[in-house]
């Protein structure tokens, strides 16, 4: 029998077999993205063996014009979708908390249609609405991005919408009670009580459809003109004949922006008010 | 019967002129009235409280008051102005909320000084005035404080200060003690009555709470289902309930159903079958006369006497023989300290309440289970009382 006190019903974290497990659920959802970027800087042209440190497939990125734009590309449409998406989604959630009218149920219910309804179809949905209104397809740059960002605002939007309603349950409208009693409009209210209490759903709600219109492949294919390229599509071409380190590279650096985005936004949610007062 | 015009002597600011005139108040939710017909008057510097069980209608009525709710019927003046339709944001009325709704993003200080900045007043005076404030609810110290870093009660003083800087005509406070634990209610409720006294403003007090309402107010409106049961102070509410209801919900009290079987200008008989016997008023009850009426009796008004066998029935000395006596067995006793209550059961199986002080530290055990007793109380005890 070992002599350590024995552990209690609710002490989880003390169990070796619990943290073994936890252990490797972290190694199953990480391992990719480990090999992935180990690969980036190893100096060989196959993703098999180490052959030694190496910063030239991010060169080769760099240089790889079609690349560049295709990830620049991607993000501009992402800022966009991001930009016209918080907007959207947080006006949508803000009249289905705010008031009550006929069809509420309904309309709630449709706003929720993009998040369950296949990319596929949605990809094609898109690509014979945008061909039946005969959407000019030589646009010139960046103005032949507006049907990616179209398709990608229609399907974000909604996650804004659904994160920034559940910020707003926990409103208390007290606050803005108090607020209008203390002398304020009802736009003075708005703006000074119910907005710093969206922020941190309207943040969350962002770097939700910044991430998702970053990697969007299905639907993108579908809406993107001939000319357009984004930065998805462009490395699934590319793989398409091998899976080069320059291909690791581009993807890690992806992986970097979205952590730092990511941390940036978590930073900005712990000064934000999401301590309740009671 | 006392006057009940007399405001009492808890706060030496009131003045005899109405600052609040509520006539003929009605507010419905769609069939259901929540405030029915309701007419009142509240003095200015007068500490008032709307009490009452919950859905009484008390909050809405505030509510009107505030301005957050539009009456469906009738007038609200503050000072002289008919402000029923005035919207919050321009009466000169502040409310503390139940919830304190401190914006929790806002400093103590900018909380303070949010209302300031839509009333005209100079940066160096709201510095001043948000100051006095805080100092008027003793924060001065942690005015750069965050909500989240403070306790209930120092968010309580927040919203305090926050309402009583706009100088309100009338600040109105919904609960201002329910989510405050028991010590600290009990320090607050003589800490906002001090405030009150020394600020000068008006406070109308909603609460569920007879003791809060007692202990605070200067005069108290009961409501019950919309209506207003009855205005008056304090001690006139607990000694002279003006209906069933009142004597029902402020304190407690032994209610029975009786026929007035005597009835003169000094003095009345009430048949109480569940006593099985009479009771004696040393006053008269007239216009009592007509529907359904009751006794009531408050526990600490009646004595307790031993009874052994063979006793003969003991008198009261200033009712008439065979009146006010009743004989009883002790069946329970909970003791709280300060007094115990007795619960007696009579020889008829009806249960009364009876409570006595505890007066010495040593002879607590005067009375006790299984005891045989004659319950007996005096010709101004009882009240009569109708529905």
């Amino acid at each position: 029998m070992s002599k350590k006190p024995q552990r209690a019903p609710l002490e989880y974290s003390k169990s070796f077999r619990l943290r073994a497990w936890i252990f490797g659920v972290l190694l199953f959802l990480y391992a990719p993205l480990l090999i992935l970027i180990a690969f980036s800087f190893n100096d060989s042209k196959r993703n098999i063996v180490w052959k030694g440190f190496t910063f030239k497939w991010y060169v080769k990125v760099f240089e790889n014009d079609a690349l560049r734009e295709a990830l620049f590309n991607s993000l501009i449409i992402a800022v966009l979708c991001t930009i016209f998406s918080v907007i959207l989604g947080a006006l949508a959630a803000f009249v289905l908390w705010r008031f009550k009218f006929p069809m509420k149920g309904l309309l709630e219910s449709g706003l929720n249609l993009p998040i369950v309804v296949p990319e596929i179809c949605m990809g094609v949905g898109v690509l014979m609405f945008f061909n039946k209104i005969h959407w000019p397809n030589d646009l010139p740059w960046p103005i032949s991005l507006s049907q990616i960002i179209i398709a990608h605002i229609t399907f974000s939007f909604p996650f804004v919408a659904v994160v920034v309603r559940a910020r707003l349950e926990s409103f208390n409208k007290e606050l803005e009670a108090a607020a209008l009693d203390l002398g304020a409009s009802q736009w003075r209210a708005f703006t000074d009580v119910i907005v710093p209490h969206m922020t941190p759903g309207l943040i969350a709600g962002a770097l939700l459809a910044f991430t998702l219109s970053l990697d969007d492949f299905v639907i993108t294919f579908f809406a993107s003109g001939p000319g357009t390229i984004t930065f998805p599509i462009k490395v699934y071409s590319m793989v398409r004949f091998s899976v080069t380190p320059e291909v690791n590279a581009a993807s890690t650096i992806i992986i970097v922006l979205t952590l730092i985005a990511t941390a940036v936004a978590m930073k900005f949610q712990d000064t934000s008010p999401n301590k309740e007062n009671a | 019967m006392p006057d009940n015009s007399t405001v009492n002597k808890k706060s030496s600011v009131v003045k005899d002129e109405t600052i609040i005139k509520i006539e003929n108040l009605t507010k419905r939710f769609g069939k259901v009235a929540a405030v029915d017909d309701i007419n009142l008057e509240i003095k200015r510097g007068e500490f008032f409280a709307l009490l009452g069980p919950s859905g009484c209608g008390k909050t809405t009525l505030l509510r009107m008051i505030a301005g957050f709710e539009v009456p469906t019927e009738g007038k609200i003046f503050l000072d002289g102005v008919d402000v029923s339709n005035i919207p919050p944001n321009k009466r000169p009325v502040n409310t503390v909320f139940q919830s304190y709704a401190v914006f929790p993003h806002l400093s103590v200080f900018d909380n303070v000084a949010y209302g300031l900045q839509f009333d005209n007043v100079s940066k160096s005076e709201q510095r001043e005035r948000v100051m006095a404030a805080l100092e008027d609810v003793k924060l001065e110290h942690l005015a750069e404080r965050k909500p989240d870093q403070m306790s209930g009660g120092q968010r309580q003083r927040v919203a305090l200060a926050r309402a009583l800087v706009k100088r309100p005509k009338v600040l109105l406070l919904d609960e201002p003690l329910s989510a405050l634990d028991a010590k600290l209610r009990e320090a607050m409720r003589f800490e906002l009555t001090e405030l009150q006294d020394r600020v000068g403003v008006t406070f109308i007090m909603v609460t569920h709470d007879q003791d809060e309402a007692l202990a605070m107010a200067c005069r108290c409106a009961v409501m019950d289902r919309g209506r207003l049961m009855q205005l008056a102070t304090p001690s006139t509410l607990y000694e002279f309930p003006a209906n069933k209801f009142v004597a029902d919900f402020i304190g407690s009290v032994n209610m029975f159903e009786g026929k007035l079987i005597l009835d003169e200008p000094d003095k009345a008989i009430v048949e109480v079958e569940e006593l099985g016997g009479k009771v004696f008023f040393d006053h008269g009850v007239l216009g009592a006369e007509g529907g359904q009426i009751f006794v009531g009796i408050r526990p600490e008004k009646i004595e307790l006497i031993k009874r052994t066998k063979d006793m003969k029935k003991p008198q009261m000395e200033d009712s008439p023989e065979d009146c006010n006596v009743f004989a009883g067995v002790i069946d329970n006793i909970s003791y709280l300290g300060s007094e115990s209550i007795y619960e007696i059961t009579l020889e008829n199986g009806r249960r009364m309440q009876v409570s006595r002080p505890n007066l010495s530290r040593w002879d607590q055990e005067d009375f006790t289970f299984n005891d045989e007793v004659w319950l007996g109380f005096h010709g101004d005890s009882p009240v009569l009382l109708q529905n």
